[in-house]
């Protein structure tokens, strides 16, 4: 059911201020949230005073700062900090994005940190993502074929490989999905964009020729059509890609094989 | 106490393959609804608190009568449709579900049946 308000013991608490480090002229203030799974208590909002003298342009550079100088028991994931590995997506300043390619001159203010809205956390910045990467499972994400394997490649013009810019591009940083109302109410049936992105990259990949079981399998009042095109996957995605646009070409594809 | 895997969870009962034409028809109905709209209102908002006589001059022209009906069943239909899509939305328990998609498939269609039917009734004087 739709939840107007956190659980109770779910509920942001105010935690605890940092010490301003000693010396510092250039401040900038840093709320972030944590909870701690073994203390039982609920989660809470600690503020960070972090020098921006010291500091690298974007929001994981002053997140690794405060691990590295003030507080180690901040947790969060990260990798490749150039966008690549979706590693460190998290609720920045109230929209979902990578913390590596988030600068932090973007942000007016105190920089608001939370782990991705409406999942599991399972501690501070970490959600846990195994249920969307299950859904990423479900579609499918390889190339399907029946005509025997060819010698060499499948091969494909570049004309069709064009078709997969802007779709394959998609890192899974579940950005999208934890943005969307729709995955926030009704993700345990629907596949929410990412995974429906990734289902329409093979849907119109020329090699693949699983399409109709591909479409068939999205044919569904709840994997499919519970996408009410409200776009905030696609005002998020910190890749600049379009999920509502993929998840429209295949509502246009399912049209186009009933008519 | 379940030892069931992340994917047997996301996979469920599997697709119901069903749901296109639902979208088809609510965006059907939504395009009819302009003009069927535009053309019932008018001699509608004539015929509200006139007395029996003049309604039935207004509905005993068919072209008023077939728009009226029309707009009924139309209207009814994608009010059903749009509904239906509220509550799978925000109605989680199976047993709610069903009560109120069945309700709502029902009370909706009784809605423009019983439209239809006054209009026809006014329209032919009966």
């Amino acid at each position: 059911m739709v939840e107007f308000a956190l659980p109770k013991n779910s509920r942001i608490t105010v935690g605890k201020s940092w010490p301003k480090p000693a010396g510092a002229k250039n401040i900038r203030t840093f709320k972030i949230y944590r909870w701690d799974p073994d203390s039982g208590a609920n989660p809470r909002l600690d503020t960070y005073h972090v020098d921006m003298d010291s500091c690298g342009p974007m929001v994981l550079d002053a997140l690794i700062k405060i691990k590295n100088e003030i507080d180690p028991t901040l947790t969060f994931r990260r990798s490749c900090r150039e966008g690549i590995c979706g590693s460190c997506a998290m609720n920045i300043d109230g929209i979902n994005t990578l913390a590596c390619i988030y600068g932090l001159d973007e942000i007016k203010g105190d920089v608001k940190i939370y782990p991705l809205p409406h999942m599991p956390v399972v501690k501070d910045l970490i959600p846990d993502l195994t249920h969307f990467y299950a859904q990423h499972a479900s579609i499918m994400p390889w190339l399907e074929t029946k005509t025997a394997r060819p010698e060499k490649e499948w091969r494909q013009s570049i004309e069709d490989r064009k078709k997969l810019d802007g779709l394959y591009e998609c890192v899974m940083c579940a950005s999208c999905s934890t943005s969307c109302p729709s995955y926030w109410w009704n993700s345990d049936r629907y596949l929410g964009p990412a995974a429906l992105l990734h289902a329409y990259r093979w849907i119109i990949d020329s090699r693949d020729e699983a399409t109709g079981e591909r479409l068939d399998d999205l044919q569904d009042p709840f994997k499919l059509y519970r996408c009410h095109t409200i776009m905030n996957c696609t005002r998020t995605c910190p890749k600049g890609l379009n999920p509502a646009k993929a998840i429209a070409e295949v509502k246009k594809l399912l049209v186009e094989r009933a008519m | 106490m379940s030892f069931k895997t992340d994917y047997k969870g996301v996979a469920g009962l599997g697709s119901a393959k069903d749901g296109t034409g639902h979208w088809v028809s609510q965006r059907l109905t939504a395009v009819a609804l302009i003009p069927l709209a535009a053309l019932f209102i008018y001699p509608f908002s004539i015929a509200l608190g006139s007395g029996y006589g003049a309604v039935q001059a207004i509905y005993s022209d068919p072209f008023n009568a077939l728009v009226a009906i029309g707009f009924f069943i139309v209207a009814f239909r994608h009010l059903r449709l749009g509904l239906q899509v509220v509550i799978e939305d925000y109605v989680h328990s199976s047993r709610a579900l069903t009560i109120s998609l069945i309700t709502n498939a029902l009370v909706w269609r009784g809605f423009a049946v019983a439209g239809a039917f006054a209009v026809a009734k006014i329209a032919l004087g009966a």
